[in-house]
């Protein structure tokens, strides 16, 4: 599963960068978006997987976890990342479309002063 | 005690909050934000002063959850100094705001939304948490991001895209190694990973990546050779208060992160990273001041200033790594500090000087500005100091943080980076000059239009714009206080560096903030 995931942040990584590079601001916006989802991807990734864990919660009557815990700091992680992440993103998405109206294109090298 | 170490987040969050909900009361959000600012900066002194007379850190731990598990807020001294210079440039800017920001952007939410980028540049310097570190720097590129882009000039435009996208890509790499961090260590409380990476951890080339992968983060935000080119793209855009305190603070924040995670965590491969670091620190100084050397508008020219200087406090913490004699690691990152807190007060003094030679002559190009010593010696005077000081002329204070550093790096034997350090220095000095040569010593340009909005002179002679005088007096309040500092750090420069010599001792013995942080001996 781990190896799984790993190929698919560096696909996400590295087509989000290839989008960044591409002169087309939308493009550049979703290359943006696919480095935001490979990095929180890579918290989850990295923060261990496991298979059949259970939810961190001690069950009443006893002070230590029986079985194997999924680890939740990760996920509260990812949570915090891709509500920034939200809005950040909807700003960059409004200036590059304020962008596009003021310019009347949106390929990056008309931007040159 | 606790309490001050949450109110300089309290106080700007106040403000804003407030500021947001009077949207219509422009007089209102003026008087907060000056009173916020100036309450920012006492909460901010007596912070400072509470850490030096009892030589210690202040913790606190947010929510009563002890230390790896919750949020640790906490202070040492470089963090304090840090919260000083934040509240005294959030002061000045803002009062420089109150006759400087055009009216529109002004009621579009201004002042609100310079509280909040203030509160993310505290928060950077208090957290003791690098995925809360993670948030401030958030909180804070968001308001810049609305900040640079607020009014929405096509230059605006064409900065501020460059500015969001070079700085989301910084903080997805700052995403991916916290990320990492956390599985490697299992931790992100910054002493709690400082103790486990306190000798050669378990996977050391791992670690050391990761290492590399804050360089890159955080270089982009401090505009570290080669990842600083969108700062002299965008700083010279937005309103001259904008750029100032973008200018003083932002990079200063990417540097602060630098100290931060390689003196408390990236400690163990010295001769590695730490040697990185110094070259970087070289090249940063010797393109940021070509690149001066080739403008001709104002800002542009202390924006690749700012880059070249950021090189002069890396170069601090990369001899910092790279000697064993603890006596010449403090000195090396007072030195760092030491130019911190002259750079941040300068660099913004002279953003705001330039704002006033454009209400003056018209114009950031200098080749359109001309005359001002001959009508206006005062305000040329005004420039002069921040200017030599940039340049490191002695006894102001850039002389003697670039005396620290150089000291420093001769007692470790970096002759390179002396030599570099030097004719960088006299670089600047030719910088300056030229600003001054054309913007204040040679004649008013008789040809060529008198830019937009500028009255129409009468000949070459005649005295340009003078009707326009009072209306630059208010301004000159905040640039008269901060040149004032700027030669009072020169002259009491003994004191002062007493203080980030102790800084720097804080930082070199990292057993203090780790036994602060976690309440236990390492």
């Amino acid at each position: 599963m781990t190896t799984y995931l790993a190929i698919l942040i560096g696909c996400l990584y590295a087509a989000g960068i290839y989008m960044i590079l591409r002169r087309s601001l939308f493009k550049v916006i979703l290359g943006l978006v696919l480095l935001a989802h490979g990095a929180n991807l890579l918290i989850f990734t990295a923060g261990g997987l496991k298979r059949d864990a259970q939810p961190p919660i001690i069950a009443p009557g006893q002070f230590a976890p029986t079985a194997t815990l999924a680890d939740p700091l990760p996920q509260a992680l990812i949570l915090t990342a891709i509500v920034i992440g939200f809005g950040v993103l909807a700003f960059a998405l409004v200036l590059f479309h304020r962008a596009y109206q003021t310019f009347g294109s949106d390929d990056s090298d008309d931007l040159r002063e | 005690m606790n309490l001050l170490l949450v109110l300089p987040l309290i106080i700007p969050l106040t403000v804003a909050a407030i500021s947001l909900a009077a949207w219509n009361r422009l007089r209102l959000q003026q008087y907060l934000a000056v009173g916020g600012t100036a309450a920012l900066l006492i909460a901010a002194l007596a912070l400072v002063a509470s850490l030096w007379h009892g030589d210690r850190i202040i913790v606190m731990q947010v929510g009563s959850w002890p230390a790896p598990y919750g949020i640790t807020l906490v202070a040492d001294l470089l963090s304090g100094i840090m919260v000083v210079l934040t509240g005294l440039m959030g002061l000045a800017v803002t009062i420089y705001s109150l006759s400087s920001m055009d009216r529109p952007r002004a009621s579009f939410g201004y002042y609100p939304l310079l509280n909040l980028l203030l509160m993310g540049v505290c928060g950077a310097f208090l957290t003791g948490d690098i995925f809360n570190l993670y948030v401030w720097f958030e909180v804070m590129l968001m308001s810049s991001f609305v900040l640079l882009a607020l009014g929405g000039e096509p230059a605006q435009l064409r900065g501020a895209i460059k500015y969001v996208t070079l700085n989301l890509i910084s903080s997805a790499f700052f995403l991916a190694a916290v990320g990492i961090l956390y599985g490697v260590a299992g931790t992100l409380n910054m002493a709690d990973l400082a103790e486990k990476f306190n000798d050669e951890p378990a996977h050391a080339g791992l670690v050391t990546t990761l290492g590399m992968l804050f360089l890159i983060a955080f270089g982009i935000k401090a505009a570290l050779f080669p990842l600083f080119f969108w700062l002299p793209a965008s700083y010279h855009t937005p309103p001259v208060a904008i750029s100032a305190i973008f200018a003083g603070l932002l990079t200063k924040v990417g540097v602060y992160a630098l100290i931060r995670v390689f003196t408390l965590l990236f400690v163990f491969e010295q001769g590695f990273t730490h040697h990185l670091l110094l070259i970087l620190a070289g090249l940063t100084m010797v393109t940021g001041v070509l690149g001066a050397a080739a403008q001709n508008e104002f800002r542009r020219i202390l924006s690749f200033h700012i880059v070249s200087q950021i090189g002069y406090m890396v170069m601090g913490l990369a001899i910092f790594g790279l000697t064993t004699s603890p006596a010449l690691k403090v000195l090396a990152l007072a030195g760092s500090i030491f130019y911190i807190i002259h750079h941040i007060v300068v660099k913004t003094n002279l953003f705001l000087l330039s704002g006033v030679a454009e209400r003056l002559g018209g114009s950031f190009d200098l080749k359109r500005l001309g005359g001002l010593y001959k009508n206006y010696p005062g305000v040329s005077l005004l420039f002069l100091i921040p200017a030599l000081s940039l340049a490191g002329v002695p006894p102001l204070s850039g002389f003697f943080a670039k005396l620290a550093l150089v000291q420093a790096a001769l007692a470790t034997q970096h002759y390179a980076i002396v030599a570099i350090a030097l004719v960088v220095g006299l670089l600047t000095m030719f910088s300056m000059t030229k600003i001054w040569a054309e913007a204040f010593w040679k004649a008013a340009p008789a040809d060529g239009a008198p830019a937009e909005g500028a009255p129409v002179k009468k000949g070459p002679q005649a005295a340009p714009l003078i009707q326009s005088a009072p209306s630059v007096r208010r301004l000159l309040v905040p640039i008269g206080a901060l040149a004032a500092i700027t030669i009072m750090i020169g002259l009491a420069a003994e004191p002062i560096f007493e203080l980030t010599v102790r800084a720097a001792e804080q930082l070199v013995n990292r057993e203090q903030y780790i036994r602060a942080v976690k309440g236990t001996a390492p």
